[in-house]
């Protein structure tokens, strides 16, 4: 066998009395791509600490490079090799890309004054270790996500990486980013660094790992060889529940659309737009990142008014000029951004869910009522299983998934008609990703209109009868969700 | 007993804030009582205290109204004075020295009402200029502050306005049934209009979710530049209130009257919990607040040794104190937090 860089043996770990990681093992050899899968809380991040030394386990030890550590610390660990890429990237926006490859290691060195010209130097010769182009003098910023995750990779090399940790690495990115991403993971490979790749995308998972650890409720599940794991295990193992895919079925099309757009435009993002949606649909839009698709959605909901076009809702001509427009339209919108555009993240979750609806919930002067908000509180935190021991919580205490149930609840305490969701699954786990399609089925099934925006091809081939695919601000075709593969609809987006 | 025990308890957990601040207030009032205990902790010292802490009072709470919204308004004060000084104005024209005391009234009324327009007008201005072009709060108020003076010192040529209704001051420094003084009462109703303005009202629950999160809240539907000018007009009405409050304490107006009112009012918002960067804060902790300052700045009065020169050294320290308090009891908050969450998610 290889050489082991790093071996943890028995971790444990509890927070006030809350076991967070039990009896966790975890073996990484020299040159190895290895996958930590499991939902959110199931101890992925505070395993990744504890390795880290961020965190002293209450038990077990650490080993890098056969040296043992039962009191690691991050500077030992980071002498080891250890390197982690969060999700947040920890970089300056604010300093070019030379500053931010190079600042690090200056101070490191403990450098009292900056030598420009040695920063390009450092910054040049990290570059060029993954083989990628920037103008190392772009303030960050302005860079996009995955150029910014480079910049980020890039300088985690200099400090002689052994183990590099990418936490979630490509949530954020487009397929032809992750493909590229990939790549230079490949590489890493071969100049013999470790990649502890996290994730819990599973296509992901089965492309680029080589071996998989998977953890649930801060325990091993099992650990092994890729090959050993076909998708409906590695969900099984990660949920302990069994999924099982089916299309979503449609029947009855009424006459009458819910909604009719006509020759929709917007400089700049889109043009000439026109579809219909009927009630009972899940209707899809899909397309590549910068095709219009978010765009789209955000005029539908009067975020960003069109400049032409027609819109009528039950046959109607309406105008959306505004967010207040909308939802007096009755369309809800379950933004992309959950924690910037979807929650007020430090409020409770009893608010957040009755913020767009406050006004049904006024008495005659003006007040609120307190027993029937805390009436429609309750029935949404049961009618969507949100995990909470109390309506009171900020919504920041939920995991991902019971976020956008939240969200999910927010708009539907407004009885939309029409409900339009940008990304409603982006971040959030398997089981919770299920829970949310079948609340969608659902809610179709009661005849609202669902409009499900997103580039999870998996999610809008199963659950939309009908899938528009949008390419540079047009719709270019229209396809039934049931009939097409998953590699078809992948050439459609991109004009192949 | 045991029941109220259980219920102390309960409000200890639900508002931390508030709790911790009654118990600083009470450790205030023990300490001066002790050290002072011939003057302190005496009816004559709480009439006197009624009738200063009202003016700043009010303003504080106009300044959390901004706060709340993650914004800061430093034109407070200066709304107050050129609201004051119109309302005297008003009532030195229209009253003559000879005019009957019905007519007297009904002016005084007249001159009320036009203070409260123009504090409300001031106010909507200043939210109209933060939503309308993106100015920074604390830009925006700074020059509305500088401008509504300005105006003030124009309409006074700079010099102090005297000369109003003696009625008027009189019924501004009367005290019902002889210990409850009036400004203790306007205080009072405007802390509870406020207060359920805040609590029981769509708009107050919008106005805690925007401060939160002004993206948020445009993509919930909440009209943000609505919201905003309405927020400053109701700071506006506030600050016209303590004006009013100010006009009858001296009998006089002045374009530059109370100008050490503006940060203090930010201190007492701080100190009672009002979470600078905008969607925490109650009326109850800043009037709890403003009453612990009260008792130490009347407390620090009572000894002759301690100067007034250090009032602003101790109160300076008393916010940063705070703050770094506040900093640790978060974190800890945070911490458990954290805990809850990962004990929910391990069970669910």
């Amino acid at each position: 066998m290889a050489d082991v860089i790093l071996k943890a043996k028995n971790i444990s770990k509890a927070f006030a009395g809350v076991q967070a990681l039990k009896n966790v093992d975890l073996t990484i050899h020299k040159g190895e791509i290895h996958c930590l899968a499991g939902e959110n809380g199931s101890g992925k991040s505070t395993l990744i600490k504890i390795i880290s030394g961020v965190y002293v386990p209450d038990e077990g030890e650490i080993e890098l490079n056969g040296k043992k550590y039962s009191r690691l610390t991050p500077m030992e660990s980071i002498e080891q090799g250890v390197q982690i890429i969060y999700q947040d990237l920890s970089i300056f926006p604010n300093l070019t890309v030379a500053e931010n490859i190079a600042l690090n290691h200056e101070l490191s060195n403990k450098r009292k004054l900056v030598n420009w010209s040695r920063v390009r130097e450092i910054a040049e010769q990290a570059v060029s270790k993954i083989d990628f182009e920037i103008d190392l003098d772009e303030r960050v910023e302005n860079l996009s996500v995955a150029e910014k995750q480079l910049v980020a990779i890039s300088r985690a090399l200099l400090h002689n990486a052994r183990l590099i940790i990418m936490d979630e690495p490509t949530t954020a990115l487009t397929k032809k980013e992750v493909a590229a991403l990939f790549k230079i993971i490949k590489n890493l490979q071969k100049q013999g660094i470790s990649i502890l790749f996290v994730s819990h995308k599973i296509d992901e998972v089965f492309e680029i790992s080589e071996k998989i650890t998977i953890l649930r409720n801060g325990q091993n599940v099992i650990s092994g060889e890729v090959a050993d794991f076909d998708n409906d295990q590695f969900a099984y193992y990660m949920t302990g529940r069994k999924f099982k895919d089916t299309y979503f079925e449609f029947e009855g099309r009424q006459e009458e659309p819910l909604l009719k757009v006509e020759n929709l435009s917007l400089e700049n993002s889109f043009e000439d737009v026109s579809f219909e949606l009927y009630p009972g649909e899940i209707l899809g839009i899909t397309g590549l990142l910068g095709s219009g698709r978010n765009e789209l959605a955000q005029s539908l909901f009067g975020l960003l008014p069109a400049d032409s076009g027609k819109i009528y809702i039950k046959g109607k001509p309406v105008k959306i000029r505004s967010v207040q427009d909308a939802i007096k339209n009755k369309i809800g919108y379950v933004p992309e951004d959950r924690l910037t555009e979807g929650l007020f993240m430090p409020q409770s979750i009893g608010r957040n869910i009755i913020i767009s609806n406050i006004k049904s919930l006024l008495s005659k002067f003006g007040f609120i009522n307190k027993d029937k908000m805390e009436d429609e509180i309750e029935e949404f935190i049961n009618q969507f299983n949100i995990a909470t021991p109390s309506a009171e919580l900020p919504v920041q205490a939920l995991s991902g998934g019971n976020q956008q149930r939240v969200v999910l609840a927010k708009w539907l305490a407004t009885q939309p008609s029409i409900l339009i969701l940008n990304g409603p699954t982006v971040g959030v786990d398997i089981g919770s990703k299920y829970d949310i399609h079948q609340i969608l089925r659902g809610l179709a099934e009661q005849g609202i209109g669902v409009i499900i925006i997103s580039d999870d091809i998996p999610e809008v081939l199963y659950n939309c009868n009908r899938i528009l695919i949008i390419r540079e601000g047009r719709i270019t075709d229209e396809v039934p969700g049931k009939e097409i593969t998953a590699e078809e609809l992948t050439n459609l987006m991109a004009g192949a | 007993m045991k029941l109220n025990q259980f219920k102390l308890i309960n409000f200890a957990n639900r508002d931390n804030n508030l709790f911790r601040l009654i118990i600083m207030l009470i450790a205030v009032f023990a300490l001066m009582s002790t050290l002072r205990p011939s003057i302190f902790p005496k009816l004559d010292n709480f009439t006197s205290m009624a009738y200063q802490f009202p003016e700043y009072g009010v303003l504080a709470i106009a300044m959390m109204l901004s706060l709340l919204i993650g914004g800061v308004d430093l034109s407070i004060v200066g709304i107050a004075n050129l609201s004051a000084i119109l309302a005297a104005k008003l009532l030195i024209k229209f009253v003559p020295y000879d005019a009957d005391p019905g007519y007297t009234l009904l002016m005084i009324g007249v001159a009320i009402i036009v203070a409260l327009a123009i504090g409300a007008l001031c106010g909507a201005f200043n939210g109209f200029i933060i939503s309308k072009f993106g100015i920074p709060d604390i830009l925006a108020t700074l020059g509305s502050m500088q401008l509504f003076t300005g105006i003030a010192i124009v309409i006074t040529k700079g010099r102090i306005v005297v000369g109003i209704p003696y009625m008027y001051s009189e019924l501004g420094n009367a005290a019902i049934g002889g210990i409850i003084p009036v400004p203790l009462i306007i205080y009072t109703i405007c802390a509870v209009l406020i207060g359920l303005l805040l609590n029981k009202t769509s708009f107050g629950i919008k106005l805690y979710m925007m401060g939160t999160n002004p993206t948020a809240s445009r993509f919930s539907g909440i009209n943000n530049a609505i919201m905003t000018i309405r927020s400053y007009m109701y700071g506006g009405i506030l600050s016209a209130v303590a004006g009013l409050i100010m006009l009858a304490r001296t009998n006089s107006a002045k374009a530059d009257f109370g100008s050490s009112y503006i940060l203090q009012t930010v201190l007492i918002g701080v100190l009672g919990g009002v979470n600078p960067s905008g969607g925490f804060g109650t009326v109850g902790g800043v009037t709890v607040a403003i009453l612990i300052l009260q008792f130490l700045s009347s407390g620090f009065n009572m000894f002759p040794s301690i100067s007034n020169l250090i009032k602003d050294l101790i109160w300076g320290s008393a916010l940063i104190l705070v703050m770094v308090f506040n900093y640790y009891s978060n974190k800890r908050s945070e911490k458990a937090q954290i805990s809850k969450r990962i004990a929910e998610t391990t069970n669910s």
